[in-house]
């Protein structure tokens, strides 16, 4: 699951002068830089700590004095939460433990090769553009199991397990063949973000209906704004996202399970060809072909000066663009509107997940620590901690009690408590990242009026079967 | 001090040797390994022998990337080479002559030194920068004034048509200025003598340059030839920062090295990528002994 709420492929000038700093080192032949990390793989000399002994406050047994190394990824979020809260927390529980800290950017350029020599971390936050590959980690055995933690004793109170104080959903998010491996700590809800201002001063009111979404979009156009854009140069996941969506609305939640089992023909059902049509039309008359080149950032900006209306995202877009957003701009959530009367969800459903992914090692050398680690992270102080320095809503549902969101947020939970038990997910990007290639360059293709749905759902089917095939990727099911 | 020449010689020659082996030779050797392995880049790497170029054969990315070489291979030092060599010419003996000697056109010092600004610059640094160029609306420098006179932005990254030949556009951008400098310092060493001579014999501009200049840059133009054909081989920087959605779109601008990085660095396939950077290494091995050969004639002596 890529949900992160940093750049999901742009290239910060940093990045870009790391890259072609190794581009100038490898000159042409690109092979050396595969090379520049040794296969030694992993064969563990990693000597692990004893357990301590089990008690009340220390219910999975964690050493009082192992040291616990923990690596952040310094995004969106910042690195403070971890080092002013979560960090803290530990050192309160286990005073005699060493916590050692690192900030990055890029996960994986700092510890593949710690992976690869058979020294990880205990616990990492393994996001942003550069994350390490989910699915290569679990097939690898690299990853803890966390059944253990999710039965443990809840922090705050005893007779509660972790798993009861979370909200459904948080451990499927993070399972990989039915065993729970990642945690996903940040609730993100998936929608339409619009500006409350906009729509009220031109009388505008969100749709429920697919022709009051078209009415609406022609008024907006009328209006001579931009009624409904996504970034294609580097973002077009968001529209597959939509697409993904209407097409669960459409013809249920088992829509998506099938595409996610890679089942044979499921992207040739039939709500997703309707979803895909429908939303090429959107593209077609309601959209900007220039947006084609524009990256996230770009388009977001747009939509600031009020000159896109509608724009696809999840809810980390306000906190994302807090820079840019005018004094009274209000992001506004709304979920994607029904496309018939006979769709199987109502028009409240929507995706939501929990995103921004953490794990424990299961080669560090105290695993358990990193356990234990997480089991503070997911405490109420450790959840409300992080919703007070970053504000976002954790999936600790006592985290995010009381606490006054900003209005964008505000909206999402609030749709989030509107939906009820129509919450969907989806998880194939994750494990397949061919597919989600595919399905990006797909989603540009339609929606930029090159291809129509059926070649969509033709080609990507066709990348579909082929990983189904290949025996070299890991294959997961739900 | 014939007697421990030896010992000398090898003394200084051990230090970097070593280091080239380790960090330039010993990589490139693993490459070849990897390539026969499923590698992950975690746990230890799995032998699966010429599997993974066997999938090479029918992967459409590979073949796109491959074809779009080839059409980097003709543009790029045809038309480089071209801009490059008038450039060099006017700068150089384009102007009148004056004592004999010929001249480059008026301002020509000038000229030389805003030619090689593109060179200074990092590759990264220039992608970006063409960023701002080719912005597809209203704030790009070029579709910005186009719409100032009421005309339709041109897109050029996103038009699958026109988004190579954009990319090329950056790439020729980019390598003029360096081979300004490096055919300037090849006509440079022709002696003035030869220019007079054609002169009095009543060559015209033209004249001179098909059958003075061109004739004696031969070894200097062999060499841009290789090198700009190596660069068509690479390309990597320019099309990730600058290509919509990492070579596209729909892989319309991709490089093999774009193919390589997302399939080592996005889907985690190691193993593969090698065996692409492998062919990669093929490749660029072939043209440039290729061209060597082709390209050899009796360079002239003067």
């Amino acid at each position: 699951m890529s949900i992160t709420p940093e750049h999901p492929a742009a290239l910060d000038r940093r990045t870009v002068l790391r890259r072609a700093a190794a581009v100038g080192m490898l000159a042409t032949p690109a092979i050396g830089l595969l090379s520049a990390c040794a296969t030694s793989g992993s064969d563990n000399d990693n000597e692990q700590v004893a357990g301590g002994t089990k008690s009340a406050a220390n219910p999975l047994g964690v050493k009082e004095d192992a040291p616990i190394e923990v690596i952040i990824f310094n995004g969106g979020y910042g690195e403070k939460y971890a080092t002013d809260v979560h960090e803290p927390l530990y050192k309160k529980a286990f005073p005699k433990a060493e916590v050692k800290h690192q900030a990055t950017q890029a996960v994986s350029t700092v510890l593949q090769p710690r992976f690869a020599s058979g020294n990880p971390p205990e616990f990492v936050n393994n996001s942003g553009e550069k994350l390490m590959d989910f699915g290569a980690l679990v097939a690898d055995g690299q990853l803890q199991d966390l059944t253990e933690l999710w039965d443990a004793p809840s922090v705050d109170d005893a007779s509660k397990k972790v798993r009861d104080t979370v909200v459904p959903g948080t451990i499927e998010a993070g399972s990989f063949n039915g065993k729970p491996y990642v945690l996903y700590y940040v609730s993100t809800v998936f929608g339409i973000w619009y500006s409350a201002k906009l729509f009220k001063d031109n009388g505008w009111a969100p749709a429920k209906t697919w022709d009051d979404f078209i009415a609406l979009l022609t008024s907006i156009k009328a209006k001579g704004i931009t009624p409904y854009g996504y970034a294609g140069a580097n973002a077009a996941y968001y529209q597959w996202n939509v697409i993904l969506t209407q097409a669960a609305k459409i013809g249920g939640t088992d829509v998506l399970k099938n595409i996610d089992n890679l089942e044979d023909g499921a992207w040739k059902q039939d709500a997703i060809k309707q979803a895909a049509t429908a939303w090429a039309e959107v593209g077609a008359k309601f959209s900007d072909k220039s947006f084609e080149g524009l990256k996230h950032t770009d388009v977001q900006l747009r939509q600031n000066q009020y000159k896109v209306a509608l724009y696809p995202s999840g809810d980390w877009i306000e906190g994302e663009q807090k820079q840019d957003t005018p004094a009274g701009f209000d992001y506004q959530l709304m979920p994607v509107p029904s496309l018939t009367a006979s769709d199987k969800l109502p028009a409240t459903a929507l995706r939501a997940t929990a995103g921004e992914g953490y794990f424990v090692s299961a080669k560090s050398k105290n695993p358990k620590g990193g356990l234990e680690y997480m089991r503070q992270m997911l405490s109420t102080a450790g959840a409300k901690g992080f919703t007070e320095v970053v504000k976002a809503p954790t999936v600790v549902t006592a985290g995010s009690e009381g606490f006054a969101f900003p209005p964008g947020v505000a909206s999402s939970q609030a749709a989030l408590k509107a939906a009820g038990q129509d919450v969907f997910n989806l998880y194939f990007d994750g494990w397949y990242k061919e597919l989600d290639t595919e399905a990006r360059t797909a989603t540009n293709e339609l929606m930029f009026g090159r291809i129509n749905a059926d070649a969509f759902v033709e080609r990507i089917q066709k990348r579909a079967d082929a990983i189904k095939k290949d025996s070299s990727v890991t294959k997961f099911k739900r | 001090m014939r007697h421990g020449k030896y010992p000398f010689v090898i003394g200084f020659l051990f230090a970097p040797i070593a280091l080239y082996v380790t960090f330039v030779i010993w990589p490139y050797a693993q490459a070849f390994q990897i390539s026969m392995t499923n590698w992950r880049g975690l746990s230890a790497p799995q032998w699966v022998g010429f599997d993974n170029y066997r999938r090479l054969l029918d992967d459409g990315a590979f073949w796109k990337a491959v074809q779009h070489h080839g059409v980097l291979l003709l543009a790029l030092p045809l038309i480089t080479v071209a801009i490059a060599l008038f450039f060099a010419f006017l700068l150089n003996v384009g102007g009148k002559s004056s004592g004999g000697q010929r001249q480059g056109v008026w301002g020509a010092k000038f000229y030389r030194v805003v030619f090689f600004f593109p060179q200074v610059l990092a590759v990264a640094i220039i992608a970006v920068l063409f960023q701002m160029v080719y912005r597809p609306n209203e704030s790009g420098l070029i579709n910005g004034v186009l719409m100032k006179f009421g005309l339709e932005p041109i897109l050029f990254l996103v038009k699958p048509n026109l988004a190579l030949w954009s990319i090329i556009a950056v790439l020729v951008w980019q390598a003029v200025g360096f081979y300004v400098v490096l055919f300037s310092a090849g006509m440079a060493s022709i002696p003035g003598e030869i220019y007079e001579a054609a002169e009095m014999d009543g060559a015209t501009r033209v004249t001179l340059f098909f059958r003075v200049t061109l004739p004696l840059l031969w070894d200097t133009l062999q060499v841009a030839w290789v090198y700009l054909g190596i660069a068509a081989f690479d390309a990597f920087a320019i099309v990730a920062v600058l290509s919509v959605d990492g070579g596209g779109p729909d892989g319309a601008t991709t490089v093999l090295a774009m193919e390589i990085y997302r399939n080592a660095f996005v889907y985690s396939k190691y193993g593969y990528a090698s065996a692409m950077g492998v062919a990669l290494f093929f490749l660029t091995l072939t043209f440039a002994a290729l061209t060597l050969r082709l390209t050899k004639r009796e360079s002239v002596e003067y």
